[in-house]
């Protein structure tokens, strides 16, 4: 069971949110939104804006098992939810990072962080059905709903996953969830990281139950996650060690708090096609999300990973540590750029959302 | 010339899509055969401020692909080549015009293929379902086009070439896949598309159960899902349906039922084994009528025959039916369609229910004939109230038809003026002089105000 840190608690704080942000946009004087703070440091680039704490404004407000949907106030920490829906034999198929319960459900979509599972469940920008959100101009809108199938309007919630809070300050968050498979196992082979990359990307092209594809140091790590006899049968046909006790390694991954993840220096992330050949010349890498999402540390020149990540059919992000005031992510060109820059001004004409926290230009 | 329709007569089989009640013909139908002829039409009509409406098969279902009487109706159905399939990457690079099936048919000897299934698979174009956001019967467990594409090429209303997307799993700042998926051709041109391919599953069984009641059909749907199942397909149909269907494709039908549910599983061998077992025992433990698993793929394939012909055989029974498509949670089944049997009486129109039941998705099918004028207002307002009443139980105006001509003045029982303004600042954003299909999909409040007053839903004599 995961722990609850804390009795959940229940507090609608939009009246106060709407208020922060009248002042803002009165005074001109940009916000930083927070929820948990856990990723304050990750992600985006340095803000030094009044902080308007979000975190407050939390509680499960819906969740229907059977409709397979939970809606949520945006600052409700994940764990709260996971707890929620492990009660119903329910997960979030996406397994976002908790960052020790302080991450948020908001602050999630905000980021668009997935976990290990994100090749198969999907991510939280994929789950989510709709959204309550305070744009720039103060007025408090809805978009999307708590139905699995919804295009009427542009898809304005989707366009939250990965926006960092700059097109509006998210208030309530519906998902889709779903089951929690009855079996998870886990197999290991060793291989070098180039045979890692063709192997994880054939078995994915096979019908069965993977749910996780991670090398690094020499090994791969395959997860089955499905009915038992599924799991059971493909562990025959595939062969490998099982390991024992893989429960741990998978959280370490999601959580980032392997040892790799333990160098302070700048860390990279690379997101790819995943079948892309492996470049050697920026040191140990870990690959994940079978083969899509690669990480690096250490002082690289962004130009020639940049490179290297177009090359790979990509992009890559300066995710944590380095220079945060200069640009943490690959450069868009001149055309999307501008329409980019036309749609934060319809959502926040004074720019007090977060300026400047995806791109310095934005 | 081939690539231009200039004359009344030809261009007749542009004049609307698959929603026949809206039609009207352009200036221009231009049918090019590059993306740099796509971009030249794109940028002459910048210049000029002349409107675009884009086609690709025109089996759209709310007349978003209606020609514009001032503008130009480019159809990118000769854009038809498969570019690319990485097998390794299970991706497929196509063009706009590309149809649905064709690029699980070029994927099927990869053992691979392209997930969402709309009904007009066969003819539907790619182009079509990214603008539309299009779904299928499998989409409970495998998601929309938005869950299953990677990248897009896009031409601006200015003729500007833009790529959207990645080969990876997201991309940097803002999600304008996300936003220009389902976006009814208002926001660019879509002249190139690669898709994510899946394995195709080891084996697929239908179980078919009838019940004699709307109800009994309608918990059984919970029940599946509260047993940890999530199936590859869940449809329901009732009994006006089950009997058009079975008359028409002789699929085995249960006609004497007042509801038969299909479910789909699909997965391993041994997956499938499991799951069609549990969900048969559901189906008797929710006193089913009648249950048949399907034994082998030809009854399978017939099974399904039936529910995908499910349109065409209304179309026997009525010389005109309107299709809706709200949807609801799962949990207002019985209320939603009990209501629409009551309206059905008040507004003395037959009606057919076919739905896709595991994602709450209803496509009534209401009959009436064209030639009387009074059963087309009838018909529409019937329409109309279905989706006021999916909007009122929690649910939305169109689950997977899109919003088009059709559904415009529903948009404001679903949204306030403010997001209603947002959805404009939005358009306003990507396309500034409202070129990009004008007078569809989003109400145009700055520009009229009378939406919320507009009593007739559109002149179409």
């Amino acid at each position: 069971m995961t722990e609850r840190p804390y009795p959940p608690c229940s507090d609608d704080r939009s009246e106060h949110i709407i208020n922060a942000l009248q002042q803002a946009r009165e005074s001109s004087t940009p916000v930083y939104i927070k929820g948990g703070g856990s990723k304050q440091h990750l992600i985006g680039r340095s803000c030094n804006y009044t902080v308007l704490d979000v975190g407050g404004h939390r509680g499960i407000i819906d969740y229907q098992p059977e409709e397979l949907v939970i809606t949520a106030r945006a600052g409700t920490p994940l764990v709260d939810i996971i707890v929620a829906l492990e009660d119903e034999g329910q997960i979030l198929s996406f397994e976002p990072p908790v960052f020790n319960g302080a991450a948020t459900l908001g602050g999630t979509l905000a980021c668009n962080l997935s976990g290990p599972a994100r090749p198969w469940g999907g991510s939280i920008r994929d789950m989510v059905l709709g959204v309550k959100l305070i744009n720039g101009k103060c007025e408090q809108l809805n978009f999307g709903g708590k139905v699995i199938k919804n295009v009427a309007g542009y898809d304005v919630p989707r366009l939250q996953a990965g926006a960092l809070g700059t097109l509006g300050v998210l208030c309530e968050v519906s998902l889709k969830v779903l089951p929690r498979p009855d079996k998870t196992l886990t197999l290991c082979y060793d291989m070098s990281a180039q045979e890692a990359v063709q192997h994880m990307n054939q078995q994915a092209g096979q019908p069965k139950p993977l749910s996780g594809a991670f090398w690094l140091n020499g090994q791969l790590h395959m997860r089955l996650s499905g009915t038992t006899s599924a799991v059971n049968s493909t562990v025959t046909q595939w062969g490998g060690e099982i390991m024992a006790n893989d429960e741990a390694l998978w959280r370490q991954l999601r959580e980032m708090t392997l040892p790799f993840f333990d160098d302070a220096g700048a860390l990279w992330r690379f997101s790819l096609q995943s079948s892309a050949k492996v470049r050697i010349d920026f040191g140990t890498t870990l690959i994940d999300w079978c083969g899509a999402q690669r990480w690096v540390h250490g002082d690289h020149s962004g130009e020639a990973l940049q490179q290297a990540a177009v090359e790979a059919g990509g992009h890559v992000s300066l995710f944590r540590s380095g220079d945060r005031n200069a640009e943490v992510r690959s450069p868009l060109n001149s055309v999307e750029q501008h329409l980019q820059q036309r749609l934060k001004k319809a959502f926040d004409p004074d720019g007090i959302l977060n300026p400047g926290r995806l791109y310095s230009w934005l | 010339m081939d690539c231009i329709i200039a004359e009344a007569e030809s261009q007749r089989p542009f004049e609307c899509d698959a929603l026949t009640l809206y039609s009207d013909l352009p200036l221009l139908v231009v049918l090019p055969e590059t993306v740099e002829q796509v971009q030249s039409v794109l940028r002459i009509c910048h210049q000029l401020s002349v409107p675009v409406v884009a086609r690709g098969a025109g089996t759209g279902l709310s007349a978003g692909a209606m020609p514009h009487p001032e503008g130009i109706l480019l159809c990118l159905s000769k854009l038809d080549r498969i570019l690319d399939i990485d097998v390794l990457a299970r991706t497929a690079r196509v063009q706009p015009g590309v149809s649905n099936l064709r690029i699980s048919e070029a994927a099927a000897h990869h053992r691979l293929y392209y997930a969402p299934d709309p009904s007009s698979q066969i003819a539907c174009t790619i182009g079509g379902n990214v603008s539309e956001n299009s779904g299928g019967v499998h989409c409970l467990k495998y998601g929309l086009t938005v869950h299953n594409i990677l990248s897009l090429d896009v031409l601006t209303v200015a003729g500007e070439k833009l790529t959207i997307g990645s080969m990876g799993l997201d991309s940097p700042g803002y999600d304008l896949m996300a936003l220009l998926t389902g976006s009814e051709g208002l926001l660019g041109i879509i002249t190139e598309v690669t898709v994510r391919l899946l394995p195709l599953p080891e084996r697929a069984q239908v179980i078919m159960a009838g019940f004699d009641s709307v109800s009994k059909a309608g918990d059984a749907v919970g029940a599946i899902i509260a047993a940890g199942i999530i199936p590859a397909g869940l449809e329901m149909m009732d009994r006006l349906a089950v009997q058009a269907a079975e008359d028409f494709a002789q699929a085995g039908y249960p006609k004497e039922a007042a509801a038969i549910l299909l479910c789909e599983v699909d997965g391993t061998a041994e997956e499938v084994a499991q799951h069609t077992q549990e969900i048969a025992s559901l189906f008797e433990q929710h006193a089913a009528t009648s249950v048949t698993i399907s034994r082998d793929e030809a009854q399978r394939a017939l099974l399904w025959k039936g529910r995908k012909a499910a349109f065409p055989a209304i179309g026997r029974l009525s010389p005109d039916y309107y299709c809706m498509d709200g949807t609801i949670p799962r949990s207002q089944l019985s209320f939603v369609l009990s209501e629409i049997y009551r309206l059905s009486e008040q507004y003395a129109l037959p009606v057919a229910n076919v739905f896709h039941a595991g994602d709450g998705n209803l496509h009534p099918l209401i009959m009436f004939n064209a030639s009387d004028t009074t059963a087309i207002h009838r018909a529409e307002e019937f329409g109309a109230k279905i989706l006021e009443l999916s909007v009122s139980v929690g649910g939305c105006i169109t689950g997977e038809h899109g919003v088009g001509v059709e559904k415009l003045c529903q948009m404001t029982s679903q949204f306030s003026t403010e997001e209603l303004l947002q959805l404009e600042d939005i358009k306003y954003a990507f396309d500034p002089a409202l070129n990009l299909n004008p007078g569809k999909g989003i109400p145009i409040l700055k520009r009229c105000q009378e939406y919320r007053a507009l009593p007739a839903r559109h002149q179409h004599d």
